[in-house]
This record gives structure tokens, sequence and C-alpha cells, in this order.
């Protein structure tokens, strides 16, 4: 039975989960970094990025190659997230979370729309940064795209990760999230680095999106959506707080709605969106701050 | 003695809520200078009005500079390392990242990095849990967490609020201990607000009592400590 | 005397509001009393999501589904069974507020963003799930009720008439989503005033010390829960009598926002200014039209105005009237 069984099939699944998963984990990761400065969800976030794929397309368009184009955009989008907190958030840095929660829904709209307006609606294609050829791995196919995709993904994930516990910024950075006030008499411009963060999530959310539009062939301003869905759901998964939490949460959920999306049958593709966060909600009430959330203890 | 520290008919406010109705107080380079008061009578207010973490009007100068207008994060790079109430201490990051954090404003890695040794050379206890969570610290630990984070500033003035609460007394004295000797060999000046009236007034040269919002009694410690409205409400006998 | 003076200036203030509604339809065209009724949809949505949460402190974004649930239940009645379209409101608020209390259940074990992301979910699944179960709700296509029941809705004909007075469908959908949303704020008003309001407002402020003081954290969560959930079934059902069909995309995700926002700009925490809110969600979308019909021109005008708004009005309407009302709400329950 067991040898009956299609490995290749199953390590195939799960290298697509880990790429489709890998660009969720990188929107999660923005997602959280803004969650732990700020303290809202930024509904804005899947949009930013799906403005930034819009840039890169229209550079690639101007006969950058996509490399190029890649970089440019990253430094470029960076910029604008620090743009966006100083002009939109900053004015409600004080208000309450909801307030600001409001403000992030409104962003949605405005990048929405600025994103329709500069760009039609039309459909467009952003060249597959890997070639799409298969590549053989012990004996298996596996596409490049996937593997380059996962490699880009780690990497990003690590360069964050130097830059959080190795130099002065990612270290003030971290303080400004635990304690902004405490931070503040150290001498911390707590308003400047919320606006890095801010930066620091567009980047992240471009490289989510010039990821994700070449695997999907064409894209349109809907783009980052249902990734944004799902890297909500990813982060929650492996706890707000937490930046570890949100890329194993969103490996792990892309890995999932692959493998269910290819063994269960009765499971369609109206009901794969309903059923993960049915998982997700499932979890929650076992572990209610998720897989490495930290909960204060409360058993009121 | 040069006066580093003046504040002159200084009024805070929370919000609608006046908490301070006009302080003055002055503290002198290498002094030890304590503020004492009930709960409630503006003693921590007037240590968060001097670093700008509440509304403040008035005027304060520091070292020859007005500081009444200025942010916490100017006012730290001036010299003054705020201790605040609860210690501060930055919890999910390790005792090292705190000291780091501590020198934030301070450039020269190397004079920093000699700091970090000396200073956990004052405090033994912390030199032994260097990557530990600091959240994980004793209460004891982590208020000398937290004076020896303010002391990697290399700092001209130490605001220090409430030192003693939540801690038993063996580390209260502790903890007095080491303010006085860093006064006293390195000329460390410190304005140490206290609701524990007996150790401030021991460790202090002079002192400022407040009641709701207004400087009531001033004067040296050791007179301060006969006063005979002081000793009933303050000192217990 | 001065308190006397501050009754009689809110008398008089609610009088006033009162005679105004019942005017209003004179002055704006038919159509326009369509539009009002709509907003009196939002209204009531809203002042059930401003219980759970401004009060509560309960975070919801699957307002909308309960909506559904409300206006699905309303379509149900009305074109398999055969009821009259204004029989159902009371059912269908009663069904999602069962609901609710269902939501309110898990909610005793997540709190603040989980609790939000969790009915977030609820809401995102909700087309999805409508279109499952077919043969109730009609998949895809959803439920007509011109086609199916016509005889079952009021006013079909053009006119409708009560106690002797004649008026327009339009007229008559008018008054009822505005009645019953008034009597849904007055009972809003008189439970916030109570001692359940003191209770709901304990709980949104410290959980923990509420507990302490002997709240039954699970009795009071689904409490607010079901009772946001009536209102919202109630909303649902007077949508759907007003558009007389429902189907999966009346009741999106988008729903769900619009109502927070609505709340928000409204003001959490006080029922002074969600009239307000219903109006800018009912509203907005169609100034941002009027501005510019080119594609991403409304979208980014109304994003544009939902930031500005709450960048203004950090506590919404009704806190800026707070504010504003300061210094005569001082002056007038002060002693001399």
């Amino acid at each position: 039975m067991l040898l009956a069984f299609d490995w290749t099939q199953l390590a195939q699944q799960t290298v697509i989960g880990l790429s489709v998963g890998g660009t969720w984990a990188l929107l999660a990761l923005a997602l959280v970094l803004i969650y732990r400065s700020t303290g809202v969800i930024n509904f804005a976030q899947g949009e930013m990025a799906m403005f930034s794929t819009f840039i890169a397309w229209s550079l690639v368009n101007h006969g950058l190659s996509f490399w190029e184009a890649f970089f440019l955009t990253i430094a470029i989008s960076f910029v604008g997230g620090i743009a966006v907190e100083r002009v939109v958030i900053r004015p409600v840095e004080r208000a309450p979370e909801l307030t600001v929660a409001i403000v992030t829904i409104g962003l949605f709209f405005l990048v929405d729309g600025a994103a329709k307006w500069i760009w039609s609606s039309e459909t467009r294609t952003l060249p597959n940064a890997f070639s799409t050829r298969p590549i053989d791995v012990a004996g298996v196919a596996f596409s490049i795209e996937d593997l380059g995709n996962i490699a880009v993904s780690v990497g990003v994930v690590v360069l964050l990760w130097l830059l959080f516990r190795f130099t002065k910024v990612g270290l003030a950075l971290r303080a400004s999230a635990v304690n902004p006030d405490e931070s503040r008499l150290l001498g911390i411009r707590v308003s400047w680095m919320l606006a890095l963060g801010w930066g620091l999530a567009a980047a992240m959310g471009a490289v989510s999106g010039m990821l994700t539009a070449p695997a999907l062939g064409s894209f349109d301003q809907n783009l980052m959506q249902v990734v944004l869905l799902y890297a909500i759901a990813g982060a929650v998964l492996g706890g707000l707080g937490s930046p570890i939490g949100a890329v194993v949460g969103s490996l792990l959920l892309g890995v999932f709605i692959t493998l269910v999306g290819t063994y269960v049958d009765w499971i369609g593709t109206d009901l794969r969106t309903p059923f993960a966060l049915a998982v997700i909600l499932a979890v929650l009430l076992v572990r209610p701050a998720g897989l490495f959330g930290r909960t204060a203890v409360r058993r009121v | 003695m040069a006066e580093l520290l003046t504040l002159t008919d200084v009024e805070a406010r929370y919000g609608q809520v006046k908490a301070l109705h006009g302080v003055s107080l002055t503290v002198g380079e290498g002094e030890i200078v304590a503020v004492l008061g009930a709960n409630g009578a503006g003693k921590t207010t007037t240590l968060r009005a001097i670093s700008g973490l509440v509304k403040r009007s008035g005027e304060i100068v520091f070292a020859g500079k007005r500081i009444s207008r200025r942010s916490p994060e100017a006012v730290a790079r001036l010299g003054v390392a705020h201790v605040p109430e609860g210690r501060g201490t930055l919890s999910e990051l390790s005792v090292r990242e705190n000291l780091r954090l501590g020198a934030y404003t301070r450039r020269g890695r190397k004079a920093i990095g000699e700091d970090e040794r000396r200073v956990l050379a004052h405090f033994p206890q912390l030199a032994d849990r260097r990557d530990q969570e600091a959240g994980t610290l004793s209460g004891g630990e982590q208020q000398m967490l937290a004076l020896a984070r303010a002391l990697m500033l290399r700092p001209r003035l130490v605001l220090l609020d409430e030192p003693s609460l939540g801690l038993a007394p063996i580390v209260v004295d502790e903890v007095f201990r080491i303010v006085r000797e860093l006064n006293e060999r390195e000329g460390l000046t410190v304005l140490v607000v206290e609701q524990n009236a007996n150790i401030a007034l021991s460790a202090s040269s002079r002192a400022y009592v407040l009641e709701v919002g207004k400087v009531a009694f001033e004067g040296p410690s050791g007179d301060l400590r006969k006063h005979e409205s002081v000793r009933r409400s303050y000192l217990g006998y | 005397m001065r308190r006397a003076l501050g009754i009689a200036l809110w008398v008089l203030a609610v009088a006033a509001g009162i005679a105004f509604f019942l005017v209003l339809p004179r002055f704006v065209s038919d159509f326009h009393s369509r539009e009002l009724a709509q907003a009196g949809v939002f209204f009531i949505a809203i002042v059930g999501l401003n219980l759970l949460t401004g009060y509560t402190g309960q975070i919801s974004l699957g307002h909308g589904a309960l909506m559904a649930i409300g206006g699905y239940t309303t379509a149900i009645l009305v074109t398999h069974e055969h009821w009259r379209d204004v029989w159902t409101i009371p059912v269908a608020g009663l069904t999602a507020g069962a609901v609710g209390f269902l939501v309110g259940i898990p909610a005793l074990r997540l709190s603040g963003l989980y609790l939000a992301v969790a009915t977030f979910g609820l809401a995102v699944a909700m087309p999805s799930i409508l279109k499952k179960f077919s043969g109730l709700t009609g998949g895809s296509e959803g439920l007509v009720f011109v086609e199916k029941a016509p005889k079952q809705i009021t006013g079909l004909g053009g006119s409708v008439t009560i106690f002797g007075h004649s008026m327009t469908q339009n007229h008559f959908l008018y008054y009822l989503t505005w009645t019953i949303g008034l009597i849904g704020l007055t009972i809003a008003w008189l439970i916030v005033r109570g001692r359940i309001g003191r209770v709901f407002r304990a709980v949104r402020d410290s959980e923990i010390a509420a507990v302490s003081s002997g709240v039954n954290l699970a009795k009071i969560k689904t409490l607010s829960f079901a009772l946001s959930g009536v209102y919202a079934g109630i909303a649902g059902s007077l949508l759907a009598i007003q558009t007389q069909i429902v189907n999966p995309l009346s009741f999106t995700f988008l729903l769900s926002i619009l109502i927070l926002v609505g709340a928000v700009v409204g003001g959490l925490g006080s029922l002074v200014g969600l009239v307000v809110g219903a109006f800018f969600v009912q509203y907005l979308p169609d100034v941002s039209t009027h501005i510019s019909e080119r594609p991403g021109v409304p979208d980014f005008v109304y994003g544009a105005a939902i930031i500005i708004v709450m960048i203004l009005l950090p506590s919404g309407v009704g806190g800026f009237l707070r504010r504003l009302a300061r210094p005569l709400t001082t002056w007038l329950y002060t002693r001399p």
C-alpha cells in the first residue's frame, strides 16, 4: 500500500505549496511587522504590493530586465512605504486602534483606485523571474520557478532576521515595538522607527507581488487580494506577534491548501478558502494565540 | 556648585486634569536630590515633565539649555537618563541588548564596549545573565538592569522614579548603596523620586516634599528629617 | 434647575429629530426615499455593531454575514413558505441573533485581533456557503421575490395603505426602515444606560477587572453578540425587502467593512453620531462616482475621504460632538 503511494507527486505538490506559501509568508511578515509596531493589521498591504508590482511592470515595459526592475521596485516601495506612514498614519498615531484600522481600509480603496486610474484594468504579464523549465532533483521533476521562489522568500526572511538581530537599527525597531515610551527615553526616535517599519513592510510586499504575478501568468489590480487573505490567515495561524510564526504559518498553510486541493476532491476551488479558514479557526480554539504566539495566561 | 537642572513654576496636565500646579526645584551638579510625597502628589509627573513625556508649561533648564519644549528623544540625547516607574526594562530583549540600547545615542563602539564591561563589573548578577531575556529577571535584578542601562548613556543626570517599588527592603538598600557609591566615586548627579522617605532622605543631600502638585517643604535632608510635619506624615513617627 | 434645563434641551432635540424624520419624504424625490431607506438599513446594522464593539469591546468583521442570515431568512420564508415580507422581520432578527450567539461562543477563547480575523473568516466564507446550499438559497442566482412570490411583496402595485394613509412603496420602505431604526436606537439607548450597559462597558475596559467583580463573561459576551446579531438580522431582512432579491453578492465581505467604517465614523461608544455614519456609508460611493467616472477615481476619492475623515475626527462624529458639547454639558451638570 505504501509503495503504491505516489511519493513523487507528494514531493512535487509540497514544493509547489512551499513556493506559494513563501509568497504568502513575505506578505504575512509585512503584516506582522506593521502589527507589532503600529498595532493594527494593515488592510492595504496587499494593494500596496499590487501597486509595486505594477511599478515593476512599467519598468520592464520601459526596457529594464526583470531583476533590474525587481531591485529598483523594492527601493521605490521602501520609500513609498515610509511616505505612506508619514502622510497617512502619523496623524492618527495616538488615535484608538480601530480608527487606524479604518484608515488602512481607506488606504485600501485609495491605492486600489490609484492603480486602476494610472494603469487601466486590462490584464498584463510580468516576465518570469526564473525559467519555467523543469529541473531534475533526485529523479523528481520540479519547476525552477518554484524552487527559485522558495529561495527568494527564504533569502528575504533571512536578511530581515539578520537586520533585526545584529544591527543597531534592528534593535531600535524591536525596542520601539516592545515599549515605545521607554524607547523614547532611550533617545530612539520611535516615530521614525514606525515609518521605517512601514518601508520595510512595503518592500517585502513588493517582493511578494513580483513573485506572485509571473506565477499566475497574467495579472490585474485584483492580484494581491487573495494573497492578503492567505497572508492574514498564515500570520494568525502562526501567531500574530511572531515573525517566525508568520513565516511558518504561511508555509504550512501553503502546503496544506495545495495538498488538500490535490488529494481531497469534494472541496472544490470555491470552498478552499472557507475550509482553510475553518481549519485555522479550529487551531485558534485550541491555541488561542496561534502556534507561536505568546499568550498572557488568562483563565478568567 | 553649578546648577545642572532648574525647574521654575512648572505645570503639567494629563488631558483635562492638572497634576502639577507650579513646581520649582533645582539640582546641583554632583548632588543627590530626593522628591518625596504621597501617592498622587505629582512626583512621577515631575520627572515626566522634565523628560517631556507629559504636556507641560513653565521653564525647565538643563545644563544651560531650555528643554521645556523638547521631545523625550531630544532630552535623552542631552544626557538625561530617565529610569521610569516600574523599571521600563524591555522585557523581550536580552540583558545585553538592553544595555546596548542604553548607549543608543552614543557613538564609538569601542568606548561603548568598554562601558559595557565597566557597568557589568558594578552589577555582577547581571553579568551572569547577559543573554537572558530581561523579563525573566527578578524585580531587584531588573532594577539593577535599569540603572545599569541608564549608566550606559554616560549621563549627566539620572532621573530615578520610585526605585524601591515592589522590592524587598534588603534589595532596596543595595540599590541605594550603589547609587550613593556612583555619586561619591564618579560624581553622578541623581534626582530620585521616592515614596520610601526614610531611605531617600538617608541617601540624598537635599529633598523636596510635594503635596497636591506643589512643593510643600524643601531643604537639606537632615533638617527635613527632624521637621515635625515631615516626620509625622512621611516618616511615620 | 440646570438639570431641568438639560433635560428640556434634550427632549427638544429628540422631538426635532423625530419631526424631521417624519416630514423628510415630502422634501425629497421618491427615488431618494429609497436611498434614505437603504441608509436606514446601514443605520440599524451600525447600531447593533456599536453595541458589540463600541460598548462591549468585541471586534466583529462578520456583520455582513449576520445580515446575510437575516436577509436569506426573509427571502426563504417569502419565496418558499409564502410569508408576507414584513412579517418575516422579527424571525430574521431572531435567527441572526441565534447565529450571533453561536459566534459569541468562540469569542470566549479569542480576543481582540484573533476574534476580528475569525469573524472576518466567517464573512469571507459566507458567499461560498450560500452558494453551496443552493436548494434552499437558490445558489448563485439567489432568490427573486417577484418571480417566486410576488403577492407577498408589500406595495408591489406601487402604493401602500396604512391606517387610511396612502403612500408610495418607496415612502413606505423609508418609514418602515427608519421607524424600526429609531425603535432599535431607543432600545439600544435604554440598554446602554442601564445595568447591562455598564456591564458591557466593564467588559470592554478590562475583562479581568470585570470578572473579579463577578461578571459572568460568557453570558455577557454571548449576549452582546446575540443582541447585535438581532440588529444585523433585521437590517439584512429590511435590505432584502427593499431590493426584493437576495444573492450571495448582496452580502460580501465589503458589507462587513462598510458597517464597521460607518460605526467608527459615527463614533464607537456613543449613539449620537451613528446616523451620520450611516449616511456617510450610504452616500459616499455616489459622491465619489459623481466627482469622476474615470476608472479608479471613485475608489481613490472614496478611500481618501475615509482617511481624511478619520484623521480629522479620530473618535468619529460622536466623539467630536461630545467634545464640542463639553462646555455646555459641563456647565449644565456642575453645581454652581
